[in-house]
């Protein structure tokens, strides 16, 4: 330890103690911000449970597995609520994915330099817009569009019967998508842009096309990153509430059809807590709020298992 | 390096292959006029004619910025891959126009094959399938096929004893130098014409160096090798055919002079060059 240091022995010392002074209270604060986001974590998530509770009690296992809504008699089933939810979500994805990839990679391996930049910007200030104006952007221009236009056209879909509305779960799909699309189109972009100019040369060189070099060398190499971009749409979805509260309609049954009116857990609360006067009904929509958390919880848990098995068998290549 | 006598450059066996005397120069595989290339407004390469003969090694060697980068990649137009660049003049591979208009760059680069810098096999594909990619971009599916590519690329590479055990792992799980003999492997398995080479050494130890060193004499029998490298000495050892390229204060990259490689080292016309290879510039 000691031998090779030019300083003196006493001065090395104070010099040395004073920067583990530093240190040490360096990393208190650190650990205190890291306790603090730990805390409120789980205040919030106690502070739910504890209202909640009643509610539960109230409905027992029903809460989870009940399809009624129905405050005035105090039934309280959340099955139309996280239906509601997980179909959003879901077709928000599934439009919101193959749009989102495509777009980054035209943005990142097509386009030239002037209108990836300026497509780029546009992209990210899509992010930018309040959720209220996409609310009501799909509520006003896109809600009659769907019930004049395209759902009379998806009647031969197998569950896309029974009348169009201007609002319902395909509307409110449609919502999220563009929502989620910034998020990641300017990962996925970022990502692909990230990728050396080596493994692109490497597909190049032996003859490639660009669509074989993005296949070959762009696309295996970013897929981790990806997983990673549509779990954080994933949470955006899962959780929006303003937007989705204008289109949904605001329906509390189990939506049997794509385009049926239909409610989320984000929407239910924010359109009934207001007027939980009757029994158990406010607790019931904090039982609401518990369940979207574990939700939540649940499905990142799951992103992040998909991450790191699609990174280990990466790892086990590398 | 200064005083060095250029005659330690050879080691006499390293180039029992390489044709020490004047020989009858052989027909060029990529022949090369008024060959210069533009990076938006900027000129980094200009003016450069020049012959390289089939079945030779040229090496191109130069102070770092004199262009021999750039004039090896205008050969398999990977310029086309780069925003902003443009190539001038014309390159013919034999006879066919390699900027013509009608030429798709991608038939170019399946027959000049290029092997980098820094070895670069696909890290999630398998030795076998790094080796039969090339096949694989130009559409060939067949079992048998890649198969025996496979095999005969490996052996040309000197890869096949240490890997025909193990073709199913990660080309990852190689060393570095052999990861680089399985980027000239895959290089070889679509049996181009011409292999370019972009100091495929300098990310290597001297042990896997002289490996690939060795290995190139054996490939010339096969393809025509054209390298870049930093290294004189690698020249002096590898190359049949040597080119020397500059620039100057008032002027971009461009070819001072090109000839048999014991010619450049023991009796360049230029005194430039001269002063290159023995390490008074550059």
């Amino acid at each position: 330890m000691s031998a090779g240091y030019v300083t003196g022995g006493r001065d090395r010392r104070r010099l040395t103690r004073h920067l583990r002074l530093g240190d040490r209270a360096y990393r208190r604060v650190l650990q205190g911000f890291g306790v603090f986001v730990l805390v409120i974590f789980v205040a919030v998530g106690a502070t739910l449970f504890i209202q909640a509770w009643p509610a539960f009690k109230h409905s027992g296992p029903g809460f989870v597995t009940g399809t009624t809504w129905d405050p005035s008699h105090a039934i309280y089933g959340a099955v139309p609520f996280i239906a509601g939810t997980l179909f959003t979500s879901a077709i928000g994805l599934a439009l919101a994915i193959p749009i989102g990839i495509g777009a980054a990679i035209f943005l990142a391996e097509y386009a030239p330099r002037r209108i990836s930049g300026a497509l780029g910007m546009l992209v990210e200030l899509l992010a930018a817009v309040p959720s209220v104006v996409y609310g009501l952007w799909g509520f006003l221009v896109l809600g009659p569009i769907f019930q004049n236009t395209i759902e009379p056209r998806l009647s031969w879909l197998p569950f896309a019967h029974g009348a169009p509305l201007p609002v319902g779960l395909l509307l409110a799909g449609v919502i999220l998508a563009v929502m989620v699309l910034p998020t990641i189109v300017a990962v996925t972009r970022d990502l692909a842009n990230a990728v050396p100019a080596t493994s692109r040369e490497a597909v190049f060189g032996l003859g490639g096309t660009r669509w074989q070099m993005v296949r070959t060398a762009v696309l295996p190499a970013i897929r981790t990153g990806v997983v990673g971009a549509v779990v954080l749409g994933l949470g955006r979805a899962l959780g929006e509430t303003m937007a989705v509260t204008f289109v949904i309609g605001n329906t509390n049954a189990v939506p049997n059809s794509l385009i049926a009116p239909a409610q989320t857990m984000a929407s239910l609360i924010a359109n009934e807590f207001t007027e939980a006067t009757e029994p158990f009904h406010a607790s019931a929509l904090l039982g609401i709020a518990v369940l979207l958390l574990v939700i939540a919880v649940i499905v990142n848990a799951l992103a992040r298992l998909l991450v790191w098995s699609v990174s280990r068998e990466v790892r086990e290549t590398v | 390096m200064t005083g060095t006598p250029l005659k330690t450059f050879f080691a006499p066996d390293s180039r029992s292959t390489v044709a020490a005397e004047a020989e009858a120069r052989p027909a060029p595989a990529i022949t090369v006029r008024g060959l210069g290339v533009r990076f938006g407004s900027k000129l980094a390469l200009s003016g450069v004619d020049m012959d390289f003969p089939t079945g030779r090694i040229t090496a191109l060697i130069g102070p770092s910025g004199c262009g021999k980068t750039t004039l090896l990649r205008s050969l398999n137009r990977l310029h086309d891959t780069t925003p902003g660049a443009r190539v001038l003049g014309s390159v013919h591979l034999g006879d066919l126009d390699v900027y013509a208009p009608e030429i798709n760059p991608t038939e170019i680069r399946a027959r000049i094959g290029m092997v980098f810098q820094r070895p670069n096999p696909f890290p999630t594909l398998s030795i076998y399938d790094n080796v039969v990619s090339g096949l694989r971009l130009n559409g060939i599916r067949k079992k048998a096929i890649l198969n025996d590519a496979a095999e005969s690329a490996l052996q040309s590479a000197a890869l096949w004893d240490s890997v025909s055990h193990k073709l199913k792992t990660s080309a990852m799980r190689l060393s570095g130098g052999e990861q680089q003999r399985l980027c000239i492997a895959r290089a070889l398995a679509v049996e181009p014409d011409v292999l370019l080479m972009d100091e495929p050494t300098s990310a290597l130890d001297p042990i896997a160096t002289s490996r690939i060193e060795t290995l190139l004499r054996a490939l010339v029998k096969q393809v025509t090798i054209i390298i870049v490298t930093h290294n004189m000495q690698q020249a002096a050892r590898v190359s049949d055919y040597c080119a020397f390229l500059m620039v100057e204060e008032d002027r971009v990259g461009h070819l001072v002079e090109e000839g048999l490689t014991l010619q450049i080292f023991s009796k360049p016309a230029d005194p430039r060059t001269e002063e290159y290879v023995t390490g008074r510039i550059g």
